[in-house]
């Protein structure tokens, strides 16, 4: 009769949601990424491919053994593994050794994600954690540059060539009046090798913005701040100092500012916080690079920031409904 | 555009497939199932045996507390038993059995009281009533209505909201309720404003019902109370707008304070249009609560359709009549998709708070599991509450009661935007629900 229950089926009862699931993201980024991927072999020709592909093997192979060895379920596949090596890559130099791409790889999964769980836990940018340790490892490798050799431009030899922030450090802003503003906005210039087309960045960017992947708040207040403080040191001494144009322009901090200080796991949850969070990353890069020993400061910048989160999370809160009384 | 509101909350598939279908009424039963607790307060006692003959709309059981509600009959019949059956909030719970006796009148009969003369009558009488007719919350809260007609001297009430919102995907019970019966509601209205001895009431329907709010316009231009204005107003479709909290802040602009806050601190008092509509009929008919709207629908029926059933009827029984799917069912839902409790039989009855009964497919259950947070920041953006779900869910995954608490256990309002957005997958509102619960537990043991 009624009392009776009827075989329960086997169901695991979740509430059905919207279809935004987590590899989808992670897939749609990767797309977004693309655009300054081919850039990079563009520019810097097809070896940049063997860095490419070594760094995306290297880290979804380290995450699956990993997973393996912690007897989780294998998720490889959902796609940020596949991110972290990516975004690893892009901020190598194009002619990287395989082996510095590897041990870059593997740091960045091992020390800057698994170590701490796995997706979700890690404090700091993985990809982030792998580019530093090689930095710190092997700097003469990781900051000697090629020139960029367009494809089909017939150019054999490459040859090493300064970034322009390298310029700016060594020789001030006399020496980096002859850079063309073009050249930088597609990527004619030395650096990494997914960091030049500041052009395509800035497109897979404007697309998760569009998809709702990212909101403006991280990449707006940092590259704002960015902008802000080399503004006001170009106004008080311009022969010192380069314009806010040119720093927004070089380095990796389109980069940065679209596809590294934007990740979710890493960066704080509450808009507020995001734009705090952006606002510290672009004063530290600022800091660094017109202060600091290093040209280039985004790396740093967004790693400090990366340990600020716990911070900003806890104490920048949203105030709950019904808690402040409208007068 | 309808007014709006709240920050936050989403915009799910409305899925209103029952819109057009008017109320059909569901036959007499040949057995009903009434548990003891149907509403927010102490459960019943029974008034009456096994062996006992009733008739359709006596009081069968009794609650102790005033924060209660009596159970009636609600056919005319034999009790059979009084033991535990299943009860939709998944637990056990002591019922009454009635094997419906067709020799009996199974109608209620009385006939209309003249709402003037009803408007006439002291305040206390008619609040006494409601109390007796056993009227609760019929939006799915089921809080027992005449202790919200009641509030302390120091809170005075102002203001009187009916909600037509009706926010939930797929519920159409509401709908159809202030398209047919419009002007029973603002009958209901107006006695409801009369008790409370104020003198503003306002409708909040979302916009995608015009049809309803042309009725309940229409019909609130007949107003025969003295000096009461009653307001029909447009609301932005967004879910959770029919939340009390967030239909209050969207009309008139003011914040309920966090529990133990209540509306009535904000000198408002909110009804769900159906309970509008039960206090109308026991007023006037003096009929109890002994039956409600009940909207049945999902891909997993084949004819969705708004029913009027008699309390206590099995949720299996209205299956088959909309021809269910009984095979490809992957889940059955009491309420709607979003605040609706999921049920692993249809061997249920229907109670004062079952608003709907929603069976998806097979196909349309989402069984995959879930996986870690990976702070994406979503479910803060949606929080109608403003609370942080990702950091609540994971305290409450833990059993951190302290920290949960200060994340907003108790804030939350089960709304469930967050485990709808959330690209992990998380089932979050279920991991609050179920501390809490644990946590009621606790407090019980002592
Ligand atoms: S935390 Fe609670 S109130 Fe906030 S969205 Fe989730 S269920 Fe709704
Ligand atoms: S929506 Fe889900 S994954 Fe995103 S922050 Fe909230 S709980 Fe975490």
């Amino acid at each position: 009769m009624v009392k009776k229950m009827p075989e329960t089926k086997e169901l695991k009862l979740f509430v059905s949601s919207s279809d935004t699931a987590i590899p989808k993201i992670m897939y749609e980024v990767l797309l977004a990424l693309l655009p300054a991927t081919l850039m990079g072999i563009y520019f810097f020709g097809l070896g940049t491919l063997k860095v490419i592909g070594l760094s995306i093997a290297g880290a979804m192979l380290s995450e699956a053994l990993i997973q393996k060895i912690r007897r989780q379920d294998i998720m490889v596949t959902d796609g940020s593994a596949a991110i972290t090596g990516l975004l690893l890559a892009l901020t190598l130099p194009s002619n990287s050794p395989w082996w510095m791409v590897c041990v870059g790889a593997v740091a960045a999964i091992v020390l800057g994600k698994q170590l701490y769980g796995g997706l979700g836990w890690n404090p700091f940018n993985p990809a982030l954690v792998g580019r530093v340790v090689l930095l710190i490892s092997w700097p003469v490798q990781m900051t000697a540059w090629p020139k960029p050799t367009p494809l089909f431009s017939h150019a054999i030899d490459a040859v090493t060539a300064a970034t322009p922030l390298g310029i700016l450090k060594m020789e001030k802003a006399a020496a980096i009046v002859n850079i063309s503003r073009i050249d930088l906005l597609l990527g004619y210039r030395g650096g990494s090798l997914g960091e030049v087309s500041i052009l395509a960045i800035i497109l897979g960017g404007l697309y998760l913005l569009f998809r709702g992947h990212i909101t403006w708040h991280i990449p707006g207040s940092y590259l704002l701040t960015v902008a802000l403080f080399t503004g006001v040191f170009r106004l008080i001494s311009p022969a010192e100092y380069a314009s806010p144009l040119f720093h927004l322009l070089t380095g990796g901090l389109m980069l940065g500012a679209f596809f590294m200080a934007t990740d979710y796991v890493t960066s704080p949850v509450t808009r507020k916080g995001q734009l705090v969070f952006g606002f510290g990353c672009g004063l530290l890069t600022g800091v660094i690079r017109l202060f600091g020993n290093y040209p280039e400061g985004v790396s740093f910048a967004i790693l400090l920031m990366n340990s600020v989160t716990p911070l900003i999370d806890k104490y920048i809160r949203p105030t709950t409904f019904g808690k402040k009384q409208p007068e | 555009m309808g007014t709006t509101y709240f920050i936050g909350g989403i915009h799910p598939p409305e899925n209103k497939i029952t819109a057009g279908c008017p109320i059909e009424t569901f036959p007499v039963p040949a057995k009903v199932l009434l548990p003891l607790s149907q509403h927010i307060g102490a459960p019943c006692e029974a008034l009456v045996k096994a062996g006992d003959m009733v008739e359709v709309g006596q009081k069968i059981a009794q609650g102790r507390g005033y924060v209660s509600a009596p159970v009636h009959a609600s056919v005319s019949g034999q009790v059979k038993s009084i033991e535990p059956y299943l009860h939709p909030i998944g637990r056990q719970v002591s019922s009454i059995v009635i094997e419906t006796d067709t020799n009996q009148p199974q109608e209620w009969a009385n006939s209309a009281i003249p709402l003037l003369k009803l408007l006439s009558k002291d305040t206390a009488a008619l609040r006494d009533q409601v109390q007796d007719a056993g009227i609760v919350g019929l939006g799915g809260a089921t809080f027992p209505t005449h202790v919200k007609l009641n509030p302390p001297v120091a809170k005075p009430v102002d203001t009187l909201l009916i909600n037509g919102a009706e926010c939930e995907p797929y519920l159409t019970a509401d709908h159809r309720m202030m398209m047919e019966h419009p002007q029973e509601l603002v009958s209901g209205i107006q006695l409801l404003a009369h008790i409370l001895g104020i003198s503003q009431a306002y409708i909040g329907i979302e916009e995608n019902k015009p049809d309803a709010i042309a009725a309940l316009r229409e019909a609130a231009t007949k107003i025969e109370a003295k000096g009461l204005t009653i307001n029909v107003v447009k609301l932005r479709v967004r879910y959770p707008q029919g939340s009390e909290k967030h239909l209050i802040q969207t009309i008139l602009d003011r914040q309920v304070p966090p529990p133990p806050g209540l509306p009535m601190d904000v000198g408002v008092v909110v009804q769900n249009v159906g309970t509008v509509y039960a206090v109308y009929e026991a007023l006037s008919l003096g009929k109890p609560l002994i039956e409600r709207t009940v909207t049945v629908t999902g891909s997993g029926v084949r004819q969705p359709k708004n029913l009027k059933v008699r309390l206590g009827t099995q949720v299996s029984e209205l299956l088959d009549f909309c021809d269910w799917d009984s095979e490809g069912a992957g889940k059955i839902i009491l309420g709607g998709p979003m605040m609706g409790m999921a049920q692993y039989t249809p061997q249920l009855p229907v109670i004062k708070g079952t608003s709907g009964v929603l069976v998806q497919t097979r196909a349309e259950v989402n069984t995959a599991g879930y996986r870690d947070c990976v702070r994406c920041g979503k479910c803060v953006e949606v929080c109608p509450m403003f609370l942080m779900p990702q950091t609540l869910s994971i305290y409450a995954e833990r059993g951190m009661f302290k920290e949960a608490e200060e994340y907003g256990l108790t804030d939350c309002i089960l709304c469930g935007c967050c485990s709808y957005v959330c690209p992990a997958k998380r089932p979050i509102v279920q991991m609050v629900g179920l501390l809490r619960s644990l946590k009621a537990a606790a407090k019980a043991k002592g």
